[in-house]
Order: C-alpha cells, then sequence, then structure tokens
C-alpha cells in the first residue's frame, strides 16, 4: 500500500487545480500562473501557484533588482570587467560604504554614494515585501505573524545598515555589500568593542539562535512520530487531543518532565525566532554607542572573570620613558 | 519495482556532491594530528597549535648555513689595506675580509660572488649593489647595537633576510591597488580583493604603508568600558586586522602567542612577547624610512616596486614564518664585526625592555636531521 511523506515521497498528490479562496478584490497581477511539477511533488505540495504579485510585490522587486545591479555592476567594475576575474574573485568582491571621514554628509557617487543608493533600495525593497506580505495575511483573515516575525530581521538589518550608522555619526561605520567583505566586517567589529561575546545581548542572541534550531528538530522529530496515530493533524489535534498528542506529551514528561502543548510549542518556536533578531538588533544598537569594550563591561558587571597572570606583567613599552615612536 | 528506478539518480547525484564537498574541503586542511601548546592561563584556549609536518619543512629550509672561521683578533687596521673603506673602519683586516666571505656567501649569487659588488678595481662605488651593501651593512650594526629590544642578544646577520641570494625573499612595496574603473565607479578602499599578506581575506591588501612606513596607531580598541574616550572606526579596525594578521602568518603563530585574544588591547593580559613585537614594529618603521626609503634613488628601475618605490622591510622578512628567526638560533654570536664600536659582549647582555629576550640557550645546533624545537620553545618562553 502506498504510504504519504512531505519529502522525498514516492507518490504523488493530484488534484484539481484549487485557485484558493474568494477574495474580495484582487490585486494588479492577481492570481495568475498555476500549474503541477512532479519534483515539487516530491518535497511537497505539487500545485505551483496561483501567484499574487499586486503594486507592492512589484514595487519590492524592482527596487531589489536595482539594488542588485548597483551592487552587482560596481562589483563588475572592479575587476575591469574581466567575467572570468568576476567569478574566481565574486566572494572577495563588495560594494564598500563611504569613508569615516565622510560622517553622515550624502558623498559622491564613486566615494559611497553607490552604498547609500544600494541601501536606500534594499530597504525600500524589503519594507515593500514586508508591506505585501501583511496585506495578503490579512487578505486570507489570516494573523500576521509572519510579517512581524520578518520585521525582526528587518529591524537587525536596519540597525547594523543605518540606525547605528546615524547614531555613530558616520556611514562609514556600516557593512560592506560583499561576501568575506561583511565577514571581514564582523570580526573587525568584534575585535574593536572588546570582543561581542562578552555582549549580553549577543548571548542572548546566540541562544536563541541555537534554541530555534533545538525547537524546530525536538518539534518536527515529535510530530513525525507520531503521524501515524494522527498526529500531523495538529490542528485538529489543538482543539480535541488524541492519543497522537498524549503520547507525544507523555513522551516529553517522561524524558524531560515537562512537555509543550500542541498549540505552545508554536508560540515556542516562534519566538525563538523573533527574539533572535530582535535581541542581536539590541545588542548591535548599544555597541559603540553606549558601550565600547564589551569585555571590560563584563568584567565590570563581574559577568566575565579577570583571569589570573602567567606571566610576569607586561608594561605596554609606549608607556616607558624614551620608548621609540 | 519503477519506484526505486526513479530514486537512483537523486541518491547518486547528492553523493557526487557530498564527495565533490568533501573533495574540496580536503584541498585547503591539514591533516591531523596537529600539536598543541598551553601558552597562557589553562582553560583560556590559549595554545599555540603547530602542524608537525609543515614545522619539519620550515625547520629544514631554516637550517644555519656553514660557519665561516672566525678571524684573528691580531693584523693590521683594514682602512690601512684598502682603500675606500667607509663603514667598517674598526676592523682588521682578518675581520674585514671575513666580512666580506659572509656577504659572498650569504648575498652574493654564487656564479658572481666579489663581482656582484665589486668592480676590478676594489675600492671603486661603481655599482649600485656595493653602495646598498655598504648602507646595509650600517643597518645590521644599528639593529645589533640599537633594538635589542626587539632582536635581544640574538641579533641578526645579512642571512637574517638575505638566506642567500641577493634580494631577500620577503619584501613589500606600496600597493596601489587593483584601482577600479575610475569615474563613476566605487572605489574599494585598498580592500575587497584577496589580500595574500593577510590571510587571503579581503581585508586591505596593504596593510604596511601605514604602520611600517607611516606612523598610523595600531591600537583601536577602548581601554574603558563605556564610550568616550577612543573613537577608532570599523576601517581603522579593519587596517590593523590586516596588518595584525600579517604579523602572525610572518611569525607562524596564533594571535595568542602575543595577545589574550578576549582582551586584545589589555598589555597586563599579554604575553612578554607582545613588547617585544611592539619594538619589532618600531624598528621596522626606523629601518624602512632611514635606511631603505633613503636607498631608492640608488637602486635600478627594475628593484623597484610600480609605484618606484623602495623594496621594504616587515616582520616576514626576517622571520620567514618561524616565531624567531633561524628558530632563534644566534649566527649573530659569532660575528663580532656585525656589532661595530667597543665589539660585543656577549657577557652582558642588556635587559631587553620586558620582553623574553634571552639567549635561545634551548636552541639546539642546527641540524636538519633533528625534530623541529619549535613546541618545546614556545612552551620555554
Amino acid at each position: 500500500m502506498a504510504e504519504y511523506q512531505n519529502i522525498f515521497t514516492r507518490v504523488q498528490i493530484d488534484s484539481p487545480m484549487y485557485p484558493g479562496v474568494p477574495l474580495p478584490r484582487g490585486g494588479v497581477w492577481a492570481r495568475k500562473g498555476g500549474g503541477f511539477n512532479h519534483l515539487f511533488g516530491r518535497f511537497g505540495d505539487a500545485q505551483i501557484g496561483p501567484f499574487y504579485l499586486g503594486t507592492t510585490g512589484l514595487l519590492s522587486l524592482i527596487c531589489g533588482f536595482i539594488a542588485f545591479e548597483i551592487i552587482g555592476l560596481n562589483m563588475f567594475a572592479s575587476v575591469h570587467w574581466n567575467p572570468v576575474q568576476f567569478v574566481r574573485q565574486l566572494p572577495w568582491l563588495a560594494l564598500e560604504p563611504p569613508a569615516p571621514a565622510n560622517g553622515l554628509h550624502i558623498p559622491r557617487l564613486q566615494d559611497g554614494g553607490w552604498w547609500l543608493l544600494a541601501g536606500l533600495f534594499l530597504t525600500s525593497s524589503v519594507l515593500l515585501w514586508w508591506l505585501r506580505m501583511y496585506r495578503r495575511a490579512r487578505a486570507l483573515g489570516m494573523g500576521t505573524h509572519v510579517a512581524w516575525a520578518f520585521a525582526a530581521a528587518i529591524w537587525l538589518m536596519l540597525v547594523l545598515g543605518i540606525i547605528r550608522p546615524v547614531l555613530m555619526g558616520s556611514f562609514g561605520e556600516a557593512v560592506p555589500f560583499g561576501i568575506f567583505p561583511h565577514l571581514d566586517w564582523v570580526a573587525s567589529f568584534s575585535i574593536r568593542y572588546g570582543n561581542l561575546f562578552y555582549n549580553p545581548f549577543h548571548c542572548l542572541s546566540i541562544a536563541f539562535l541555537y534554541g530555534s534550531t533545538l525547537l524546530f528538530a525536538m518539534h518536527a522529530g515529535t510530530i513525525l512520530a507520531v503521524s501515524r496515530l494522527g498526529g500531523d493533524r495538529e490542528l485538529e489535534q489543538i482543539l480535541d487531543r488524541g492519543t497522537a498528542a498524549e503520547r507525544a506529551a507523555l513522551f516529553w514528561r517522561w524524558t524531560m518532565g515537562f512537555n509543550a502543548t500542541m498549540e505552545s510549542i508554536h508560540r515556542w518556536a516562534w519566538w525563538f525566532a523573533v527574539l533572535c533578531p530582535l535581541v542581536g538588533g539590541i545588542g548591535i544598537l548599544l555597541t559603540g554607542t553606549v558601550v565600547d569594550n564589551w569585555y571590560l563591561w563584563a568584567v565590570k558587571h563581574h559577568v566575565a572573570p579577570m583571569y589570573p597572570h602567567v606571566f610576569a606583567p607586561v608594561i605596554d613599552p609606549a608607556t616607558l620613558p624614551g620608548a621609540p615612536k | 519495482m519503477s519506484h526505486s528506478s526513479a530514486v537512483w539518480p537523486a541518491r547518486a547525484t547528492a553523493s557526487a556532491l557530498l564527495i565533490a564537498a568533501l573533495a574540496s574541503l580536503c584541498g585547503c586542511w591539514e591533516r591531523p594530528p596537529v600539536d598543541t601548546v598551553q601558552s597562557g592561563f589553562r582553560g583560556t584556549g590559549s595554545q599555540q597549535v603547530i602542524d608537525p609536518r609543515l614545522d619539519a619543512q620550515k625547520y629544514k629550509k631554516n637550517a644555519i648555513p656553514e660557519e665561516i672561521p672566525a678571524a684573528d683578533a691580531e693584523g693590521p687596521p683594514a682602512t690601512v689595506i684598502f682603500q675606500n673603506v667607509q663603514v667598517l673602519k674598526d676592523l682588521n683586516i682578518g675581520q674585514f675580509t671575513r666580512v666580506m666571505q659572509g656577504n659572498a656567501a650569504w648575498v652574493a649569487p654564487a656564479d658572481q660572488s666579489c663581482n656582484y659588488c665589486h668592480e676590478a678595481v676594489m675600492s671603486s662605488d661603481a655599482k649600485y649593489t656595493k653602495r646598498v651593501a655598504r648602507r646595509m651593512l650600517e643597518m645590521v650594526r644599528h639593529i645589533n647595537k640599537d633594538w635589542r629590544s626587539h632582536v635581544g642578544a640574538t641579533g641578526v646577520t645579512c642571512y637574517t633576510c638575505h638566506r642567500g641570494q641577493p634580494v631577500p625573499e620577503y619584501r613589500w612595496y606600496i600597493n596601489p591597488g587593483q584601482s577600479a574603473e575610475g569615474g563613476l565607479i566605487a572605489s574599494n578602499a585598498g580592500k575587497n580583493k584577496p589580500s595574500t599578506v593577510a590571510g587571503l581575506s579581503a581585508l586591505p591588501g596593504d596593510p604596511f604603508t601605514p604602520y611600517l612606513l607611516g606612523s598610523e596607531n595600531i591600537r583601536v580598541q577602548a581601554t574603558q568600558a563605556l564610550r568616550g574616550t577612543d573613537f577608532s572606526s570599523i576601517k581603522q579596525t579593519e587596517r590593523t586586522y590586516a596588518f595584525m594578521i600579517s604579523v602572525a602568518e610572518a611569525l607562524g603563530v596564533n594571535c595568542n602567542y602575543c595577545h589574550a585574544t578576549r582582551a586584545l588591547e589589555m598589555w597586563d593580559q599579554s604575553t612578554p612577547r607582545r613588547a617585544t613585537a611592539w619594538y619589532g614594529i618600531r624598528m621596522v618603521r626606523d629601518l624602512n624610512n632611514n635606511f631603505m626609503v633613503p636607498l631608492t634613488s640608488t637602486f635600478p628601475q627594475h628593484r623597484l616596486g610600480v609605484l618606484g618605490d623602495v623594496a621594504k622591510i616587515a616582520c616576514v622578512t626576517c622571520h620567514q614564518g618561524v616565531f624567531k628567526p633561524l628558530y632563534g638560533v644566534s649566527m649573530a654570536k659569532n660575528w663580532p664585526e656585525l656589532y661595530g664600536g667597543d665589539h660585543p659582549v656577549w657577557e652582558t647582555h642588556p635587559a631587553a625592555a620586558p620582553g623574553d629576550s634571552a639567549a635561545p640557550s634551548a636552541a639546539p645546533t642546527p641540524d636538519s636531521a633533528k625534530a623541529p624545537p619549535t613546541a618545546a620553545l614556545v612552551a620555554a618562553h
């Protein structure tokens, strides 16, 4: 007998095209397209579409494309339009924010103006996409949980890219658009501000990040384990607890003494995911604006120990009389 | 079974991708086991990671050349015998000739020997190489006499940098970066290219000019918890970071050879090696500005960089991937000629400011068949 699985299923769920619930009014390109894809069916729903683009979606894609082109073409120019070098060096290439001396002035295009423009279009794109998400959820009569979770991620992006640089008085504090360069920025940021691992909001953010993956694995594992008992019908189980929910709950009480409920596990997961960028953004916002050295901050507040000396005390040579320049 | 035949290509593709990913990882991978040597308080991860196989290769490369027998202390002054002696005026004929032998062995190409610097008339200054060599001898004496804070009692000889080559292998020129197209194209601020001197990161490609030629401040970390004392930018930090990577690579060590990485800026948590390195940076700055740069017009065009600047010194020029050049073996000990003035004085070692610059008595006689002493030496200090 055929069995149904969500991923790598051997059975294709095939049904007539379902266009969705009736809506009061559509957008510009509302509900276009649709069909079935065998490969998609192996991983999830075989039905593709219908699509809803709408005004906000269309504007978002245009803004995103402009930002992508500004970044990509400047990268391409930085290797003198050599396609081979563009591919080879792509991970190193970047669009750099203005020099620190520029402060918060609008720079010339070549001196960081392109970076500012790319940021403007990228921000517009992301905010428009957020609006689209919010409005589509409302149109379907749904809650707006996904939009607010997305907003948490946007918060972190804006703190890094514009809010903190403005508070610091320099666009040069922001992150370059590039693969390795943004990682080098992260390392330098931690070095400059006395080791970000001692930033308590960074600690919380990591806890929520790893916590999210843990919760995801626990929840998914639990539901898959009781799906043979009807546990994958989570909504029904929330309202009318069946044997699947009872067994799953008992499993966790046996193994760790406590269980989330069929409903609360989703709130756990949502808050863990949302709090990860939310507290992370707070940690970034405080760095440099309030706290200048997180290790010393942590020592001051008895979060971190000052380790015992293993060498004879080292004196800063610059403070010795007659030190070379 | 029709469905299993449909699954097969997917599995094969997944396996092939996995193998390809593993293979690509192995390309940039040093195989275990590696040695770790504790170099700070227990449990803080303060340890040096040493790949014994790479270390063995390095040790071979850093073998000490054959010793040139010491000169007779008695003999007429070199100035009496030779003409146009300007630097080595304090040496006698035997000592003077010994330095020339050293130069021939350590610096001059084997097929040219004396002729690399000298015309048939030995006193002639016609060749630029001779004029450079004269200044370099002054530099070696300057280092041994005035920079004991960095080189300690180990000292340097021509061989420390030259290693048998007329131009030291590890040198640097001002790197103009790969300029963008110009016009309206965004400038890349000297970064965002594979930086060969900074661990192939995208950090600045020339971290030397600001610190080893100029005297830009390397320190970018605040020394108090809250804002108000330090206003270094992230871009300054990126330059510092790139420079520090180049130092670590030049010495073949990890950051915590000198620093407690949880508190990079704190001197009282650093190892004494950090002070030695601090003097080293000032020493290189001094040598570049007072010895190399003034020689710019002495060198022919083909010895200069793309911007017409002279070859310059960095940490790697002497260290060549080893925490102490030549694994701390002192060649200079047997070369009083390279100290000048009132001769060396091996019985009194001036305490080289708070560094660990004691003579490396633990260093064995060079013997490429032996195991490298890295672990023992790192642990000893």
